[in-house]
């Protein structure tokens, strides 16, 4: 049966079992607008900003697991997209985004909002397709979901010209996909997954160090059999929470430049370290010359280049996380014999690692001010560690990352690859939509809230409650605590002195506005706007010259940590 | 140290700009790059000419490999290969260099392809150090321009790149 561009886009979206979509619309998106109208079984969240499209599909993705869907317009609404493409390429997120573009007979002629937008995210998404032919059209998108789920997940980008969407011809949808050049490797080779079992049971001081590719790859419970079969530590990277219970025993929080001091040092004094799903990101690592100087690490990963990219590893293997944890487990229960003696090795390890914990715990000075790490303990209390948290930017983030714990896998959204400021609101609501009964709260700064702050009118005409803490310390307080340490307290740039009354702002948009100003207030009115219904902002004056701490600075040691 | 890598790539637009803006991207270098279509019309043959140290070109190859287009990637350090490059250079031909000219050229087995009363425009074809000693002995007759296809190799003996799909591979060895 014959149908138009803009049909095909919507039957095949259906086919994908798209449920929601972000959008923005444009000249050219008009055909495909018009299509959609006639299909409510697709939710279509009509956001203020294409940024905001993006990261909010990016943050529907994280929450559930399945491929985030945004569609905007030609030129400036594709050039807009490119923050939030490439915070999802750097964090392996699956989102397929949706730009229109000018007719094919006027592309390259520097037509009326055209942007050459393959060719700008080219280096930003997983793949990127320009569609020239309407009969490509249902192939491309089911290659392109394809794609951003598979292997290590991604963003991909589907520019679609405007008499494509117009134009006719048969439809079906392919049932399946062959890509000859991409062939993702999921199992990991047997003989390297024994060896790295030996290796660990031959170990005194072992420690897991696991990250994003836990979560995408669904391998949550298998990472804590492994834990708690082998009696390991486990520490994460920031993409990692959640992947392991952050209130398990086990666990010793977050490592790197924030990390705790107990991860930071157990990483440095460990002999053997199995990294499942973490790319050994500089943030992480600290310096790489002194990282780990002990251990012989192991690495899982299902992307080939992050294997021995800046530490080179001992025994590589290529493969799917939960796949190859699994193989891992079976390979122990073969060892019974040796089991007995590694558990007698490590245990000076794992008394040294609680001593750790125990003199230098995650701690913050009381000095009578409002701290902000007070705000997160309390969140965390309040919420049991149940809700969806995401993060924008900077102090914010960290502070979440070390007082907040999570206990779940995707109930952490945060840019942590790209670090993008503005991120968390937008990906609040993507979560929100798809969760409309759970507690969403973003946690954000004075100054990060401000750039995309404009989809407030997307929450509230979507009914989307998010809650946003905003952590106001009138700084820009990550760049202002480098000031404070590394470029003599000359706080440049970093005032945040006309600020808008958020509170005010609120409710110009038809939200709810809180402050609080005093540590007595904060469980109470914290209460009160998890309860209610509706969008709201909680304007929390914090002490303003708090810093994050312990912190390595850029370029140290990982054992070389400032404490508080 | 220099390096020559083949890449089996879908025949399709934009490829050349992914393969060349992963290279630029990551601060890899190109020394010379030979696109064209292999018996195959929809797969196509890149040879590069790169550098780099063990890590470097580690990380190139695995690169290149993740590009979705990319079908095979062949590093030449792994096998005997032999590699031509083509070059034609226009010289001065005048009366009393002429001679001196075609018998260079007799030597190194090239062509005259074109000829103008001043220049002579000389083929060669050869390896990496047989071009630069024809060139070197070219230098004192004077090299008026020079264009270079840059190299393209082939495996030697009955060793064949095959074309077929990115197999799923069991695993990195150590």
């Amino acid at each position: 049966m014959k149908k138009t561009g803009s049909q095909i886009f919507v039957e095949s979206l259906k086919m994908e079992g798209v449920d929601t979509i972000f959008c923005y619309p444009g000249g050219a998106t008009l055909n495909i607008t018009d299509a959609l109208s006639q299909s409510p079984e697709i939710r279509q969240i009509v956001v203020r900003h294409e940024q905001g499209a993006v990261h909010a599909s990016d943050g529907y993705a994280r929450a559930t697991g399945k491929v985030g869907v945004c569609l905007v317009t030609s030129g400036p609404g594709a050039t807009n997209t490119v923050t939030g493409i490439a915070t999802a390429y750097m964090d392996s997120i699956p989102i397929v985004v949706f730009t229109c573009q000018v007719t094919t007979m006027l592309i390259g002629n520097d037509a009326f909002q055209e942007a050459d937008i393959v060719g700008i995210t080219r280096p930003c998404t997983k793949h990127n397709y320009l569609v020239k032919d309407v009969k490509d059209l249902a192939r491309i998108i089911k290659e392109a979901f394809y794609i951003a789920k598979s292997g290590r997940p991604g963003p991909v980008l589907v520019d679609i010209p405007k008499d494509v969407s117009a134009q006719s011809c048969d439809f079906k949808y392919p049932e399946k996909v062959f890509i000859r050049s991409y062939q993702p490797t999921y199992i990991g080779h047997a003989g390297q997954i024994k060896r790295a079992v030996k290796l660990i049971l031959s170990s005194k001081r072992p420690i897991l160090f696991t990250g994003g590719g836990i979560i995408s790859s669904g391998a949550s419970q298998e990472l804590i059999k492994l834990a708690e079969k082998l009696s390991l530590p486990v520490t994460n990277t920031l993409m990692g929470l959640g992947g392991f219970p952050g209130n398990h025993r086990q666990f010793l929080g977050m490592l790197g430049m924030h990390g705790t001091y107990a991860a930071n040092m157990a990483i440095t004094h460990s002999d053997a370290i199995i990294a499942i799903g973490a790319r050994f990101d500089d943030r992480a690592t600290g310096n790489t010359e002194e990282f780990a100087p002990h251990a012989q690490i192991i690495h899982v990963d299902i992307d080939p280049t992050s294997i021995s990219k800046s530490i080179k590893v001992y025994i590589p293997i290529v493969g799917d996380s939960k796949n190859v944890i699994k193989k891992m487990l079976e390979f122990i229960d073969a060892e019974k014999d040796s089991l007995k003696d590694y558990k007698e090795g490590i245990k000076d390890w794992l008394g040294q690692i609680e001593s750790w914990k125990k003199d230098y715990p995650l701690t913050y000075a009381k000095n009578g001010k409002l701290k902000p790490q007070y705000v997160i303990e309390r969140i965390y209390a309040l919420t049991k560690g149940d809700a969806i948290i995401s993060t924008e930017v900077g102090q914010n983030q960290m502070w979440t990352a070390q007082f907040y714990k999570f206990h779940k896998p995707r109930t952490i959204l945060t840019s942590g690859g790209l670090g993008t400021m503005g991120y968390g609101f937008p990906a609040a609501i993507g979560a929100q939509v798809a969760f409309p009964d759970r507690l969403v709260i973003d946690i954000a700064g004075d100054g990060s809230i401000q750039m995309n702050i404009q989809e407030l009118a997307t929450a509230v005409q979507f009914n989307l409650p998010v809650k946003v803490v905003i952590l106001n310390n009138g700084f820009l307080g990550m760049v202002r605590q480098w000031q404070e340490l590394f470029y003599g307290k000359r706080y440049t740039w970093t005032h945040m002195n006309y600020a808008p009354d958020f509170v005010k702002l609120a409710q110009a948009y038809n939200a709810v506005g809180y402050r609080i100003e005093k540590e007595e207030d904060v469980d109470r009115i914290l209460k009160e706007a998890f309860a209610n219904k509706r969008p709201t902002f909680i304007d929390v004056h914090v002490d303003p010259e708090e810093g994050v701490y312990p912190m390595v600075p850029a370029g140290a040691a990982l054992r070389d940590m400032l404490l508080v | 140290m220099r390096h020559i890598i083949s890449v089996l790539v879908e025949n399709e637009f934009g490829v050349l700009s992914r393969v060349a803006g992963l290279f630029s991207g990551r601060g890899f270098n190109i020394e010379s790059l030979c696109v064209a279509e292999t018996l195959d019309p929809t797969i196509s043959t890149m040879t590069i000419v790169t550098s780099g140290n063990d890590t470097i070109i580690e990380q190139i190859l695995k690169q290149l490999n993740k590009l979705i287009n990319v079908i095979k990637v062949t590093d030449f350090r792994e096998m005997d290969y032999v590699s031509r490059e083509m070059v034609l250079v226009k010289v001065n031909a005048e009366e009393k260099k002429r001679e001196e000219v075609l018998r260079m050229v007799e030597i190194f087995r090239g062509k005259i392809i074109d000829v103008s009363p001043k220049t002579y425009t000389l083929l060669i074809t050869g390896d990496e150090d047989k071009i630069k000693a024809f060139l070197e002995l070219l230098k004192p007759i004077g090299i008026k321009e020079l264009v270079r296809t840059g190299p393209v190799a082939i495996a030697r003996g009955e060793k064949v790149i095959k074309i077929r799909e990115k197999q799923s591979k069991g695993g990195e060895d150590g």
